[in-house]
């Protein structure tokens, strides 16, 4: 079982990347538009083609 | 006349130099309006910042005050091809922005903790009956403990601030057996892993506030959404006013602007903006929306006039009286300010229930201590069985009862073209059993149409062709069934008349009947039809009066017979002269209509219905029938009706339609019986989970099966109101109606539409955009 020693921190190491990005997405406001963060890729602007 | 257009009650200065406003865009449907408009916006010198927030419909400018103002922005705006309505700085939306995403950051983290410590749990279970040593286990109950103390202690905030301000205020509410239950939970586990016992409660308490957190989040954001979409019709709304300045020099103001004592010039054929007194000029104006009575009323100065009449002839100036408590986005500022305090009924009655509930609770679980410690067993055990039982207990699957319905409901509201004031809103809708109508605006649509059907059509035509050059309402109506839409070259409009001007050589004149050369109407003319306003039109010799009346909202008939199908009492309480409702009732096959109604009179007949033991849903627009939507026990508005009834308005209803009445009604009867079977549920919940618990049978495992599973099925009984189809009104099986026996009014606009059009227009649009807003 000596495993558990570093699995356990591991997979709490994980979880808490997520939960740090998922703080992080709240701070930066990225979730006041998401209709609109859907549309913005459309447009192809950022090719150089155009 | 030249007039400055002045926004800078709008903008916002947060930097020196730096200025920023935000505007309510109409008109934005895809991902290249996105582009146009901040590209647009972006090539104007000046301009530091321009975005657009499409889930809200709102743009954000932000630009160098050196270089450019608020209003060529705007006016930019408009030639890009979108119209752009300012919208006053909201510091409430702003601070219940921030609780919301406080909701949200607390409901991350309990999230978080309860997947972790659930995984150590469930690795706990599966040891306890194979061969986990107990090392293994502290280990894990130690980690459970790491990860849930500190989680608990930050997303159990909500619920232990409330908790302590109900308790200071010597209140009970829902929090108060929450906080209770969660912090014995964690303090028996921690003694309890210390002692290296088997069972912990760990689990129960985070998964506990991660479930409780998401009701309160969901109900926090579907009144966020609302209020959001409501702003945004708000501000569209706002008039303009024309204020004079110290020096006698006209600016455009928006209506909120105004202050007490301001002089106001209002234009024949506008909206009077702000409550005063007429201080000068003479006039006729169409008060149907404050009192519903459709024959315009005259006006001279020294009389008082209310915000929402159209001002039919002369040029009025108006001192503004009472502007600061009753213009519209003042009201709106109230409204929200009350929907942000006003948790829905429903919510408070649960809080009334957790008067009655905690206390049982608390001596349930008292008693099972002390019966357990009569019994025989240890002080450990008492305890260890009181705190199961107070875990078991906990109102989970009840928070989350009633708001996920009210999630689900109020969306698909939302999409039936429903705006709800009020949170509870939707459960008094499913309980009302007699329905009253207000007729004009609210049966009828707010704008007048042609009766035809005893006038030449080539004298029509003319007299709509010189009613484009005028700004009178009823002309306005006249000019919207004009086929060639060319107004009369060199027509000269007679202020408090009519408009006159030369076609094919003669003198052709509309307006009034004296102007038109008639000494007294003729019998004919005034008696054909009692129930219209005539507006007369002589060309070439020829005299001719032409009805304007009122139109069926054109689905009316058949709205009304589905009510009635639906065992609904309907009624029709109106302020208007009864010549004018009778035909009105016998066409909607209504028995019951009283006319010539003051609003006490109104008041009276609601208050008799309520004693009688109806609930009342009074539906109503003029500022007439405000009391009247206040005393009844729900209420609806159409999205045209005067500001201060908007506010006394439970719902709004959006569109030209009256079917959003019957989709509030069977969409809030479905809501309201899901309510009752969620709390049904969570009650059969506790009823089995209770005496497992007073007997000591339970365990970790149980407690945690137990409550994800109630609260799991509450949440699936909510989504059953997404099923279901809308009950189905076809317009097209209306029978005829004054106005259907006319060639239909020609869709396209006047260009120069007076206030009213433009607030329908937008009302359209906002049923279009309904589409895109979940």
């Amino acid at each position: 079982m000596n495993v558990l020693i570093y699995l356990v921190p591991m997979a709490l190491l994980l979880g808490l990347t997520g939960l740090v990005g998922f703080i992080w997405t709240l701070r930066t406001n990225q979730y006041d538009d998401l209709d609109g963060a859907a549309l913005r890729i459309l447009p192809d602007d950022d090719l150089e083609s155009e | 006349m030249i007039e400055a257009l002045d926004l800078s009650k709008f903008v916002e200065r947060s930097e020196p130099g730096c200025a920023h406003i935000t505007l309510a865009v109409e008109g934005v449907g895809c991902a290249g309006c996105i582009r146009k408009i901040e590209d647009g916006l972006q090539k104007l010198p000046g301009i530091v910042n321009a975005r657009l927030n499409f889930t809200q419909r709102r743009l954000a400018v932000e630009w160098r005050d050196s270089e450019t103002n608020a209003e060529r922005i705007v006016a930019a705006i408009e030639q890009i091809g979108y119209r752009a309505y300012p919208f006053a700085p909201e510091r409430i939306a702003a601070e219940d922005n921030h609780e919301t995403k406080w909701l949200l950051k607390c409901l991350a983290v309990a999230g978080f903790a309860a997947m972790n410590v659930m995984l150590l749990s469930v690795s706990i279970w599966a040891g306890n009956v194979s061969d986990m040593m107990q090392e293994t286990r502290d280990l894990f109950h130690w980690l459970s403990a790491l990860i849930a103390l500190p989680a608990a202690a930050y997303a159990g905030h909500p619920f232990f601030k409330s908790a302590w301000r109900a308790i200071g205020a010597r209140q009970f509410n829902m929090d108060v057996p929450i906080t209770v239950g969660v912090i014995l939970a964690l303090g028996l586990s921690l003694y309890e892993t210390a002692t290296h016992a088997v069972h912990a409660y760990f689990d129960s308490a985070i998964m506990l506030v991660f479930f409780l957190l998401c009701g309160r989040y969901l109900d926090r954001s579907t009144r966020q959404k609302t209020r959001q979409f409501a702003g945004n019709l708000a501000s569209s709304k706002a008039e303009f006013a024309h204020r004079f300045g110290p020096r006698g020099e006209l600016s455009r103001v928006p209506a909120s602007a105004l202050q007490r004592g301001d002089c106001i010039l209002v234009q024949p054929g506008e909206a009077v903006p702000a409550d005063g007194l007429v201080a000068s000029g003479q006039s006729e104006v169409d008060q149907s929306l404050v009192t519903g009575e459709t024959i315009p009323q005259p006006v001279e100065p020294g009389m008082t006039i209310y915000a929402g009449a159209i001002n039919c002839s002369g040029a009025l100036t108006i001192r503004v009286a009472a502007a600061g408590s009753s213009t519209l986005l003042q009201e709106i500022e109230r409204l929200l300010l009350r929907a942000t305090e006003a948790k829905s009924r429903t919510v408070r009655l649960a809080d009334r229930a957790a008067r009655l509930y905690a206390p049982i609770v608390h001596l349930t679980a008292a008693a099972t201590a002390v019966g357990w410690l009569l019994a025989g067993a240890s002080l450990h055990d008492a305890i260890v069985t009181a705190v199961a039982v107070l875990i078991i207990t906990c109102p989970c699957a009840i928070a989350l009862a009633i708001p996920t319905v009210q999630v689900v409901a109020a969306g698909r509201l939302f999409r039936a073209g429903i705006i709800l004031n009020s949170g509870d809103a939707i459960e008094r809708l499913g309980t009302a059993d007699t329905v009253i109508f207000d007729k004009t605006g609210t049966l009828t649509l707010p704008e007048g149409v042609v009766d035809g059907s005893s006038v030449d059509p080539d004298i029509l035509e003319r007299a709509a062709r010189l009613a484009l050059s005028s700004h009178h309402p009823l002309a306005a109506a006249l000019a919207r069934c004009a086929r060639e839409r060319i107004p009369y070259a060199g027509v000269i409009e007679d202020c408090g008349n009519g408009v006159r001007g030369n076609i094919e050589g003669q003198e052709a004149r509309l307006g009034s009947a004296p102007f038109c050369g008639l000494t007294r109407p003729s019998s004919q003319n005034k008696a054909a039809n009692s129930a219209a306003s005539t507006i007369f039109f002589t060309h070439a010799g020829r005299v001719a009066g032409i009805p304007i009346c009122q139109r069926l909202r054109p689905d009316a008939v058949a709205v009304v017979k589905a009510l009635i199908g639906r065992r609904l009492d309907l009624m029709i309480l109106s302020g208007d002269r009864p010549n004018a409702v009778e035909p009105i009732a016998r066409q909607l096959g209504i028995t019951q209509w009283y006319a010539g109604l003051s609003p006490a009179e109104k008041i009276a007949t609601i208050e008799k219905l309520k004693a009688l033991g109806r609930r009342v849903l009074m539906i109503g627009d003029g500022l007439n029938d405000a009391p009247a939507l206040a005393a009844a026990t729900v209420s609806l508005s159409p999205i045209t009706a005067a500001q201060l009834t908007q506010t006394r308005a439970d719902a709004l209803f959006l569109g030209d339609y009256l079917v959003p009445v019957l989709d509030a009604i069977a969409l809030s009867r479905r809501a309201r019986s899901l309510m009752q079977e969620n709390l049904g549920l969570a009650i059969i919940y506790n009823a089995l989970a209770v005496p497992i618990a007073v007997a000591g049978l339970a365990n970790p495992l149980i407690a945690a099966a137990a409550m994800s599973g109630s609260s799991i099925l509450v949440t699936l009984n909510a989504l059953r109101g997404r099923l279901g189809r809308r009950p189905e009104v076809h317009a097209t099986g209306v029978a005829p109606t004054q106005a259907d026996e006319q060639p239909a009014p020609s869709k396209a606009r006047v260009t120069e539409s007076r206030p009213k059009d433009r607030v329908l227009e937008s009302a359209a649009a906002a049923r279009d955009r309904l589409e895109y807003v979940r």
